[in-house]
């Protein structure tokens, strides 16, 4: 670890998202419903340097530990994140993501005429492929730019 | 059949679609065989779009079986116009009815509808998305017709939001078929009907000109291209005068050639075409009775 990203912040209990791809940041945290409204106390890091991905980003949730179920859905946007447990100040659980097979109400469907855009009392579902997501109830294949449909809440 | 609803043609494998072609085959010899099986049974017809043939064979098919249909009528005169959800509509017809027919403009209607009740669910038709009933009677006015053998079919016209080209499409690839598709490079196939299709493993090949693969066919399904689909009325014009079919192109297709359209047409073919043998879409149309016949038979 360097210090250079000590430097942004400390936790003492919480997850660290760390190895996010660079500029993705803010997308982890509007899947993972994380806005600050709760009081929770969230740092980012955007564009640090890394020796794997050259920029990375990272995020910090203090008081919050980060369950696998929630965090599988971060790999279709940050395939290369590791989940960092944190506690008394030290890492004492680290894990990868891996591709959830579905993704319930974090992306919304970008066809306009899908029933599920349509005030209808259900969320987005979508069947995880291996090159990207298709939405189980109008069959859209969404390959390109997933990002751009993160539901943000 | 062991299915709850019938959402998608990709839920029926070549065992499903055989037994409905089979028992349609029966019936249509004599419709009377299984008057009575059916008495009290009530069908609700959901339509929140506008259909013809879809909803009177429907009506025609409950009611031969000796069941009857309660129809939520016009959305002018039902809730949705209200602002009610659909999945608020269907669980009260739910409580009326023993199975639901539904038309609905957005795709995903009838996958939506089928969560949140408990009696089968049929799509008649969901958006751009699905219609499979349509392909069964599209499949067995095919079997009477050309057979399933090494057989090459034609789909022209708006593939890429032409439900009964989703559905067919997807049924084929359980039978010895080889599909070409035919259309203006604006109204190809949809993504995610291709990817299925390359799922199969199926042969599928894309031409823009039917003049050029006409000659090939066994069957050639005409769909409409709306106006709706093009920017301006010229250009509109223009793809909609290469995508029609007349008796002298005709000519150049094999005697056999069965030509058939999901209706209703405008003029995507020529008044002159159903003078000659190839004409099938009325005989089509007919067979939307026993087979849907068959198919609630099946699923009640
Ligand atoms: N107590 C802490 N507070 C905040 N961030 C921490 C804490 N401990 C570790 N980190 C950060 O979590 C990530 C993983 O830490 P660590 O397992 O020590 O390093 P690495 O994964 O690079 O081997 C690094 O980005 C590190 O800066
Ligand atoms: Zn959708």
């Amino acid at each position: 670890m360097t210090d250079t990203e000590l430097r942004v912040s400390k936790i003492e209990d919480g997850t660290v998202i760390d190895h996010i791809s660079g500029g993705q940041a803010l997308n982890v945290l509007a899947i993972l419903g994380i806005d600050g409204g709760s009081g929770e106390e969230v740092s980012v890091g955007m564009n640090v340097p890394s020796d794997r991905l050259g920029r990375k980003d990272v995020v910090k949730v203090e008081g919050r530990e980060l369950n696998q179920d929630e965090v599988d859905v971060l790999s279709l946007i940050a395939p290369a994140a590791t989940i960092n447990i944190v506690r008394g100040f030290d890492v004492v659980e680290k894990h990868r993501v891996s591709r959830p097979n579905e993704v319930t109400g974090v992306l919304s469907c970008p066809n306009a005429n899908c029933i599920s855009t349509d005030g209808e009392p259900v969320d987005s579902h979508f069947e995880v492929l291996d090159d990207g997501v298709r939405c189980t109830y109008c069959d859209t294949i969404v390959r390109e730019s997933i990002t751009a449909h993160v539901s943000v809440t | 059949m062991r299915h709850d609803h019938l959402l998608s043609a990709k839920q029926l494998s070549r065992g499903d679609i055989e037994t409905v072609l089979d028992r349609a085959a029966a019936l249509a010899d004599d419709l009377g065989a299984v008057a009575g099986a059916h008495v009290d049974r009530l069908l609700g017809l959901c339509f929140f779009e506008p259909s013809t043939r879809t909803k009177m064979s429907f009506d025609a098919a409950m009611k031969r079986l000796g069941g009857d249909t309660i129809d939520m009528g016009g959305i002018d005169s039902s809730s949705v116009t209200k602002g009610e959800s659909l999945a608020d509509t269907v669980r009260v017809i739910e409580g009326y009815a023993d199975a639901l027919v539904l038309r609905h403009p957005s795709e995903g209607s009838a996958q939506l509808a089928s969560e949140f009740v408990d009696v089968p669910v049929i799509n008649a038709g969901d958006g751009a998305g699905q219609h499979p009933t349509q392909t069964l009677l599209d499949l067995y006015t095919i079997r009477e017709n050309a057979g399933f053998e090494d057989l090459s079919v034609g789909m022209m016209g708006d593939l890429k939001y032409g439900r009964t080209v989703h559905s067919l499409a997807h049924a084929l690839t359980n039978f010895d078929v080889s599909q070409h598709f035919i259309s203006p490079e604006s109204l190809q196939l949809p993504r995610s009907v291709r990817y299925d299709l390359h799922g199969t493993g199926a042969q599928i090949r894309e031409h823009t000109d039917v003049e050029e693969v006409v000659e090939a066919l066994d069957v050639l399904y005409v769909t409409r291209i709306q106006r709706e689909r093009f920017p301006d009325e010229n250009e509109y014009r223009k793809v909609a005068g290469e995508y029609r079919i007349d008796a002298e192109l005709l000519e150049r297709a094999g005697d056999d050639l069965t030509v058939m359209h999901p209706l209703p047409r405008v003029d995507e073919i020529a008044p002159d075409v159903d003078e000659t043998d190839h004409a099938t879409y009325f005989q089509q149309a007919h067979n939307g009775v026993p087979v849907r016949m068959a198919l609630l038979d099946l699923m009640l």
